[in-house]
Formats: structure tokens, C-alpha cells, sequence
């Protein structure tokens, strides 16, 4: 039986919402087509940028009280929105989970997207995440013979993903 | 962020996370290419400066996946910030060396990096033929590297060396400018 931290699988989206990567990490996992992966990976990326897109702006105050302190005001020009907290850049979709799954999306800053489907029961799924990129960024990135952008075939990179994966927990 | 606040990040993940190599197999292997690239282009010192500037420029749009996987570092506020996270984590953890962010146009859109130490050039001295003292730029190959870099996270930036200490300068200087963000993804402001 799977066991309750299982990784089921992971798909790696390109900027332009390519599917670059897609593997399983359990044995017997029901398969989609390739083609329902490409779809999969190019619906998740144009859902991810309208959840960025309508992330709530709200007005800033016309003073530097707390921007949220007074509701009923007149409206103020639409250059003066905000995001709720303007530090942090917008996200967009971070997960989505089900009774039986959980998928999590990792979004770098240059916009390569890290799809990992668990249990909901996984735990420490960010330090996963991380690890998979470290992973990505050494055996895809610095392989000079991988092409940008292009579906990922380094054996490297599958050798090692496997490896770190079954040697967790 | 400050720019001691990028001091410590970048000397944390120096010494926690980086692999490291003989400073030598990177000085001579640096130094054996682009005296390659002078022979190979017979000492026409601009097209070596640009290739470079192109070889760093695909090192770039590689290496920072690395920069980003290691130092998990979120997007800048601004070019300022920028500026400081490029001089005291990036250089810091692939270089070893913490150059200098000084010389901001009032814009806030240039700025140059002072270079105290260069690891690419110990040991170097340019060819005494009368032009690569004015016309090849040693280090060149760092240009292409943060333009690279620099373009996967939506910046479009210049670069270019404008002094180095090779040449017989006071200082290593190199200039870097802002063109723009890049704005593809990105859903339209409203106006």
C-alpha cells in the first residue's frame, strides 16, 4: 500500500506553459496520455495566471493610516490600488487539494512551474519541492547539452530525483 | 533589504551550501579560453570581447536557476536591491569575491560594481601588442553572465567593463544599466 508521505508525481511546466517533465514516482499510478499531459500543463498554466490576475487590489488610503481603516470612502484613482500586502509579489495558485490528493505548484522567478502531486497527508512538501529544483537546477540547468525550455531528458536528473525520493522518510 | 542584510545571506550559503574548486582550474581554464579566443580570432580583440560576453550570456540563463535553487531568495522590491543581491550573493557564492555597488545614476537605474579582487584575472597580463591594452576586456565573460541572469528574472539589462586594473587602471569597473522590465506573463495594469 502507499504509505501516508507518498509522492505520486511531478510535471514541470515551462515559461511559455510547455510541459517540459512528467514522471510518476509509484509503481502502477493510472497514466494519462501525453496528450492529456500537454493539456493538463497548459490549462494549469493559464488557470495559475488568472488567479494572479484577480487577486484582490485594495485601495491604498489617501493618508498613510492603515490602508484597509476606512471602507465607504470615495473611490480613489485607480493608480493608488494595492495588493494587500505589496511587499510580496503575487503568487498566483499555490495548491490544490483534494480529499485524495494534494497538488502543489512551484513557480521560480523565472517562471518554470514545479507541478507535485502528493497524499494530503504529506508533510514538509515545500522542503521536497526545494530539494526537486536544487535537483533541477544541477543536473538539467548545467547539463550544457540540455536545451532551454525543451522537455527535459537528462538521465542524471531522473536518476537522482528517484534516489532522493525513495531514500526520504 | 539591506545591503548587510544580502552580506549574510550571501556569506551563509557560501559557506553552507557551495561546493568548492581550486581557484587555479578556474583562473587557467579562463585564462587558457580567451587566450584561445585571441588566437582564434587573430587578436581582433572586439570580437572577442563579444564572444564573451555571449558565452557568459548562456552561463547566465543557466546559472540562475542554481542562484535561485541556493539561495531561495524571493524577488527584489527594485534595481537597488537588485544591485546588492547580485554583488554580495551571487559573486559572493560562485566567485568568492563581494564587489563594490557604488556610483548610482539619480535615476536608480545604473550603477557600477568596483571589482577589489577578480579571481578570472590573478596571474594576468595582457598581451603587450599595443591594442589589448586598450581594446580586449579580460573579464568580459561576467558581462554575459548577469545579462543572462538577469533576463530570465524580467529585467533586460547592459553591461560593459569601463576600467580594469589589467589595463593599467586604478580600479576593475563595470557599468550596469537597466533597459527595462520585462513584462510578458504578467496580467496588464490598469491604468
Amino acid at each position: 500500500m502507499l504509505h501516508t508521505q507518498a509522492v505520486f508525481s511531478l510535471i514541470i511546466i515551462n515559461k511559455a506553459g510547455g510541459l517540459i517533465y512528467q514522471r510518476e514516482f509509484q509503481a502502477g499510478l493510472r497514466k494519462l496520455s501525453t496528450n492529456d499531459y500537454l493539456v493538463l500543463a497548459g490549462t494549469f498554466h493559464g488557470v495559475h495566471a488568472i488567479t494572479r490576475s484577480i487577486t484582490p487590489k485594495i485601495p491604498l488610503a489617501p493618508t498613510t493610516n492603515s490602508p484597509a481603516a476606512s471602507p465607504g470612502t470615495s473611490t480613489p484613482a485607480a493608480s493608488s490600488y494595492s495588493y494587500p500586502n505589496p511587499g510580496a509579489s503575487v503568487s498566483g495558485l499555490d495548491y490544490l487539494e483534494s480529499d485524495k490528493f494534494r497538488l502543489t505548484c512551484f513557480q521560480t522567478l523565472t517562471g518554470t512551474k514545479f507541478l507535485l502531486f502528493t497524499d494530503p497527508m504529506t508533510g514538509n512538501v515545500e522542503t521536497i519541492i526545494n530539494k526537486i529544483y536544487d535537483l533541477y537546477a544541477d543536473y538539467v540547468m548545467k547539463n550544457p547539452f540540455y536545451q532551454l525550455e525543451m522537455p527535459v531528458r537528462c538521465e542524471a536528473f531522473d536518476r537522482h530525483l528517484g534516489a532522493w525520493l525513495r531514500g526520504r522518510t | 533589504m539591506s545591503t548587510t542584510k544580502a552580506s549574510r545571506i550571501g556569506e551563509e550559503i557560501w559557506k553552507t551550501r557551495i561546493d568548492k574548486v581550486n581557484a587555479e582550474l578556474v583562473t587557467l581554464t579562463y585564462g587558457t579560453i580567451v587566450a584561445q579566443l585571441c588566437q582564434d580570432y587573430d587578436s581582433d580583440y572586439k570580437q572577442v570581447n563579444q564572444q564573451l560576453d555571449k558565452m557568459g550570456y548562456n552561463i547566465g540563463l543557466r546559472l540562475i536557476e542554481d542562484f535561485l535553487a541556493k539561495s531561495g531568495v524571493g524577488r527584489c522590491a527594485n534595481f537597488r536591491d537588485t544591485a546588492d543581491m547580485i554583488a554580495k550573493v551571487g559573486f559572493k557564492i560562485f566567485l568568492n569575491v563581494a564587489p563594490t555597488v557604488t556610483n548610482w545614476a539619480s535615476d536608480n537605474n545604473q550603477f557600477s560594481l568596483i571589482f577589489d579582487e577578480n579571481p578570472l584575472a590573478d596571474f594576468v597580463e595582457l598581451p603587450d601588442d599595443g591594442r589589448a591594452q586598450d581594446e580586449l576586456w579580460f573579464s568580459n565573460i561576467l558581462c554575459g553572465v548577469l545579462r543572462g541572469a538577469l533576463e530570465m528574472v524580467q529585467m533586460q539589462i547592459e553591461a560593459h567593463f569601463v576600467s580594469d586594473v589589467l589595463r593599467g587602471d586604478d580600479t576593475t569597473e563595470m557599468r550596469v544599466s537597466l533597459v527595462r522590465y520585462i513584462e510578458d506573463e504578467m496580467p496588464p495594469e490598469e491604468e
